[in-house]
């Protein structure tokens, strides 16, 4: 079968759900517990005011005010904000996956000289450790001309992401039998022709992966904004919320409004792509 | 590749080069001092403080991460209902931004902040700290901090790992006899060798580079003390807010080189193995 690896096997049958034991579920309930309560009670928090807070920091909003949201919500800053995160993290992703498979292409369907060698260079880059590149990286952007530009944050982004993505695209492409390219060669379609209507099709759900996993990252992404956009209409969604929280310090309310608004794009988004994710990974495990 | 060669290894050649100067950013620089800078961020008792709290980063990260994961990773692949949802929930601070996190955090563990709140209304009065204050204690409640958020990527690559492990191997350990735990310590993690040593080595070089986190929950004062300076910091601060580029690209440098050096010693003694592993297996 020309397709089984990218197909799970209908071999692999789960056993049905059942009901686990109680054990289980206290376990599964104390982890769940430690991991969303910090997250829970800032979301709370946003709901109370900042005397509430003080009075009793932990005790639940009495009585509920919405008071905080909206303020946040009818800041033209923090839409900005928004906006330009969905930029610089859009244009990143776009990047990572077209380069992506461009590379993982060549590595992986073509024979050449040098062509481990190159593979090796880019998976070298996987222990490279991109924050120890920021200062002189600065410097560059700012000799071309490129700082207070999204393009400042978006180059850089693609480039660190690259070698990530090479690694987990190019088994996808090489899994892809070469009888099914002869077989396009046949039929009269050129190399770049099998790419787009074959491959490509094909090693979706890895590109989907990546794709996720470059747009997450750079949504958080925090250093490189913070060095290279001074510029404060350009500001990303995590250089917002640090210096909301360094400018109204005694607006504890406040802050964990804003906290709440600025996780809440990343909850959203991951809960959808959770599956696509972990499921990505394990396509790239089997191979 | 173009893009890869400019962003990625440029960069770092030129901080080599610059690392040789006391140059303060302005023009090209001149004043070339040797490895003087290198010198220097060895005597400096900062870099040293940031070298030593790296390490303990580090170190805790694997030490305490891993286990964690590891239990939490078994139990949510059991078969349960609700699994999913259990599964989404404990890996929640790990999609959140670092900054997000770092700001919650410090709001939760300032001094008249929830946790001591917390501890004073159970009568546990004595236990109240200033958690990011305290010179000594602020590097542990990082690694706290840093647990609480990482720990669901371990869980992440864990799990991934573990749905790869044959159902059959594990019916077949217990028709044999085995107890739960001993299908998992004897057939299970063996097999999950590849994705932990993966998850090892993602971790390390993490953890030798954090510095969101850091940066956001631990107040300036408390940084320049060394108390909770990472390697990171600690070029940002004196490259770019100190305007010492020369020295602050000597840091760049080290922290370039120790974590190179770690991670292909990692490779080479740990990783060999699986270097078409837990990621790449079975390429071909």
């Amino acid at each position: 079968m020309v397709t089984a690896n990218a197909v799970p096997s209908p071999t692999a049958k789960r056993r049905p759900m059942s009901w686990g034991n109680p054990l289980t579920y206290a376990l599964a309930l104390a982890v769940a517990a430690v991991s969303i309560t910090p997250v829970v009670y800032v979301i709370i928090g946003g709901f109370r005011t900042t005397p509430q807070i003080v009075a009793d920091p932990a005790g639940l909003p009495d009585p509920w005010v919405w008071d905080n949201y909206a303020r946040v919500l009818t800041q033209s800053d923090f839409w900005r904000q928004v906006f330009n995160s969905a930029v610089v993290s859009l244009g990143t992703t776009l990047g990572v996956v077209a380069l992506g498979v461009c590379a993982a292409f060549v590595l992986a369907r073509y024979t050449f000289r040098g062509r481990e060698v190159l593979y090796t260079f880019f998976t070298l880059g996987l222990l490279f450790p991109a924050g120890a590149a920021i200062l002189p990286l600065y410097l560059m952007l700012r000799d071309l001309n490129l700082i207070n530009s999204y393009y400042a944050v978006i180059l850089p982004q693609v480039a660190f992401s690259l070698p990530l993505t090479i690694v987990i695209l190019r088994p996808f492409l090489t899994a892809i039998p070469r009888e099914l390219e002869d077989a396009a060669a046949i039929d009269g379609t050129g190399r770049l022709g099998f790419l787009w209507r074959i491959l490509l099709p094909l090693s979706r759900p890895a590109m989907v992966t990546v794709g996720i996993l470059a747009f997450v990252t750079s949504w958080n992404a925090f250093l490189l904004p913070l060095l290279v956009l001074g510029d404060a209409s350009l500001h990303t969604l995590p250089l917002g919320v640090q210096n909301f929280s360094s400018q109204y310090t005694s607006d504890t309310a406040g802050i964990l409004a804003f906290t709440s608004l600025a996780m809440l794009p990343a909850l959203i988004f991951f809960t959808f792509a959770e599956k696509q994710i972990v499921g990505g990974l394990q396509g790239a495990v089997k191979g | 590749m173009i893009v890869y060669v400019m962003f990625v290894l440029v960069p770092m050649g030129f901080a080599f080069y610059y690392s040789l100067f006391r140059w303060r950013g302005v023009g090209p620089p001149t004043d070339f001092v040797g490895f003087d800078n290198y010198v220097l961020a060895f005597q400096d008792p900062i870099f040293i403080d940031a070298l030593r709290n790296n390490g303990i980063i580090v170190f805790g990260s694997l030490l305490i991460q891993g286990p964690i994961a590891l239990g939490v990773a078994l139990l949510l692949n059991r078969n349960f209902r609700g699994r999913t949802v259990f599964r989404l929930l404990a890996f929640v601070p790990y999609v959140l931004a670092e900054v997000t996190v770092g700001i919650m955090w410090k709001l939760l563990l300032s001094d008249a902040g929830t946790v001591n709140a917390f501890m004073q209304s159970l009568g546990m009065g004595g236990l109240v700290q200033a958690w990011l204050a305290d010179l000594d204690l602020v590097i542990w409640t990082l690694l706290f901090i840093l647990t609480w958020k990482y720990v669901g990527f371990a869980i992440i690559l864990l799990l991934a790992g573990l749905s790869n492990v044959p159902q059959e191997l594990n019916e077949a350990a217990a028709i044999d006899g085995a107890s739960w735990w001993q299908t998992q310590r004897h057939v299970t993690l063996p097999l999950l060798g590849p994705t932990i040593r993966i998850w090892m080595f993602l971790s390390m070089i993490g953890s030798l580079q954090v510095f969101d986190v850091i940066w956001v929950t631990s107040v300036p004062a408390v940084r320049s003390l060394g108390a909770s300076a990472t390697m990171a910091t600690y070029m940002v601060d004196s490259g770019f807010f100190a305007r010492l580029w020369g020295y602050g690209n000597a840091v760049a440098v080290i922290l370039f080189a120790i974590s190179f050096v770690a991670a292909v010693l990692f490779q080479r003694f740990l990783l060999r193995r699986d270097i078409e592993g837990a990621i790449t297996r079975k390429a071909n």
